[in-house]
């Protein structure tokens, strides 16, 4: 009985606990959003010069990466499509099995998980690492808001870059599938294209694209209020680091079906 | 006598159940320079926290040429936080960026300057720390007596009205740490600095105190000149100056039941 009740009465904090970390990233991208679009009309400087470094680190150096996955995820979808689809003697609607799979869900998942993994994680480590040395103190000393000085320059470079990540990885995917169509399947090339051509409506892109804005929000977010949370030192920066990917994944999957069920009730 | 720059009045501070500051009240005037001093984890930086703003104290008020910085608006402190430099203990030089970059980003944050201008200030600022040269160095690259001294120079960047310098001649060879009580004995005159120092050199003291402030048990045990200081009778003060050690404790059987304690 005792048992039950430290069981049940720990998950109830936790889940009490995340709860308030929840809204305190909230807090912390209200802020962040203020200090982005906000504050540069009241005559604060947007930091264009460390966003574009921001932009080149989260953006053009996860490239391959992204291409990499992108183009097995999208191999490995048109095998499982195939397997199912030649039972009827339908392979050619691979094609749109694959494409829109992709723009819809795939290609903003798999962006937010690479970056999330190798930025996100960054993030939360760089202004980890900078608490625990009292940098964040020396730029209030120096009437630097550290939101307005380290946050919005990566908000804004993840706000940017992982929508064109994105796009990159649907095309990327759907060249996987035509790859395996043309390879193995022998479907013809000109056919392949005009199916998936047709199976693509304007919306499965756009919200795709509408996802992987909100996403790069979150992981932007996330990673921010780890960092900013550090306690201790360098242990407690690779606590947060961590927690900044679990927590970051999470969220981004939850407004993902948050996403897909307005979707799928509204377009 | 002039109106202090800074009035701190019962101030309380705690970290989690441990009272650190036990109702401080402290006056620091123009152009002075005070010392404080006191035991290791006494609570000097601490109180220097509080005074910059970065800490809000339990209970307490502390003006800053008559603001309340405990409940100033953000642009009331940003304000203040631009005339006053602050040297941390740690130095806390922003790692990812050089030395110069260190000196000169609040020039490049709050001055309307163009670049060259920039550098020729932050180049004048590293020269007065001895720093000459090592613009380009990343902090890493620096010893710790150069980190420190780096970290002074960006305090000093944009020539505050108010200075605060925890424990910078710590870790110093004695002759670069005489130097920078000379750099601060010349910012006093020359540039009218109110200096406030947390130190534990001694020596130091007597080349640079106007006043000397004792903190001890999260209170002020002793403030005054060098002269009061030195006539006085307190066992504490005296044992602090003549750098006595504390009585050993004879009984043994209470420093076995310390240890054994759980
Ligand atoms: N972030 C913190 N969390 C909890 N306790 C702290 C924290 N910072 C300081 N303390 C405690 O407060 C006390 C005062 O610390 P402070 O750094 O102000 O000492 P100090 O007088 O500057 O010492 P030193 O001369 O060694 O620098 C110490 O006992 C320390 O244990
Ligand atoms: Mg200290």
């Amino acid at each position: 009985m005792s048992n039950l009740k430290t069981t049940f009465g720990r998950s109830g904090r936790n889940l009490a606990f995340f709860f308030v970390h929840v809204a305190r990233i909230a807090h912390l991208t209200g802020q962040s959003l203020v200090w982005t679009f906000i504050a540069p009309f009241r005559g604060k400087k947007l930091r264009w010069g460390s966003t574009f470094v921001q932009m080149v680190r989260i953006g053009v150096e996860s490239v391959p990466i992204v291409s990499v996955i992108s183009f097995c995820v999208g191999l490995i979808i048109a095998m499982q499509a195939a397997y199912q689809l030649e039972q009827f003697g339908a392979t050619i609607y691979v094609a749109d099995l694959v494409s829109v799979t992709l723009c819809r869900e795939l290609g903003p998942l798999i962006t937010a998980i690479i970056v999330t993994g190798r930025s996100g994680s960054a993030i939360a480590a760089e202004i980890g690492t900078m608490k625990v040395s009292e940098e964040i103190d020396a730029l209030e000393t120096m009437a630097l808001n550290p939101i307005g000085f380290l946050v919005v320059p990566r908000l804004l470079a993840m706000m940017v870059v992982v929508p064109c990540l994105t796009v990159l990885s649907d095309f990327v995917g759907i060249a996987g599938g035509f790859v395996l169509a043309i390879t193995n399947l022998k479907l013809a090339f000109v056919a392949y294209f005009n199916q998936t051509a047709d199976a693509l409506a304007a919306k499965d892109f756009i919200t795709g694209l509408i996802k992987s804005f909100f996403f790069a929000i979150i992981i932007a977010q996330v990673g921010a209020y780890q960092g900013f949370n550090v306690r201790g030192g360098a242990e407690g920066v690779g606590k947060s680091t961590t927690t900044s990917v679990v927590v970051s994944i999470f969220l981004v999957i939850f407004a993902d079906l948050l996403f897909t069920m307005l979707f799928f009730s509204t377009l | 006598m002039t109106e202090p720059i800074i009035k701190i009045r019962d101030l309380h501070t705690s970290y989690g159940k441990r009272h650190i500051l036990k109702g401080i009240n402290l006056d620091i005037y123009p152009y002075e320079t005070l010392v404080i001093l006191g035991r290791s984890g006494c609570g000097k930086s601490t109180l220097l926290r509080h005074i910059i703003g970065l800490n809000s104290p339990d209970k307490g008020e502390i003006f800053i040429k008559g603001v309340d910085i405990t409940k100033a608006s953000e642009r009331q402190r940003d304000v203040i936080l631009r005339r006053m430099g602050m040297l941390f203990q740690s130095g806390a030089l922003f790692n990812s960026m050089t030395v110069g970059e260190n000196v000169a980003l609040p020039l490049m944050e709050h001055t309307p300057q163009n670049k060259s201008i920039i550098k020729i200030m932050m180049r004048m600022k590293l020269n007065l720390v001895g720093l000459s040269g090592f613009e380009d160095f990343m902090p890493s690259q620096l010893s710790g007596g150069m980190k420190k001294r780096a970290a002074l120079a960006r305090a000093l960047s944009m020539d505050p009205d108010i200075l605060f310098c925890d424990e910078p001649s710590a870790g110093l060879d004695p002759i670069v740490a005489v130097g920078i009580d000379h750099l601060i004995l010349k910012l006093k005159t020359a540039l009218r600095m109110t200096i406030v120092v947390v130190t534990h050199e001694m020596a130091s003291v007597f080349t640079i105190a106007d006043r000397i402030c004792l903190l001890h048990d999260g209170e002020i045990k002793f403030l005054g000149t060098q002269d009061n200081i030195k006539e006085s009778t307190d066992p504490f003060v005296v044992q602090f100056l003549e750098r006595r050690p504390d009585e050993e404790k004879l009984d043994a059987q209470n420093y076995l039941d310390e240890l054994v304690a759980d």
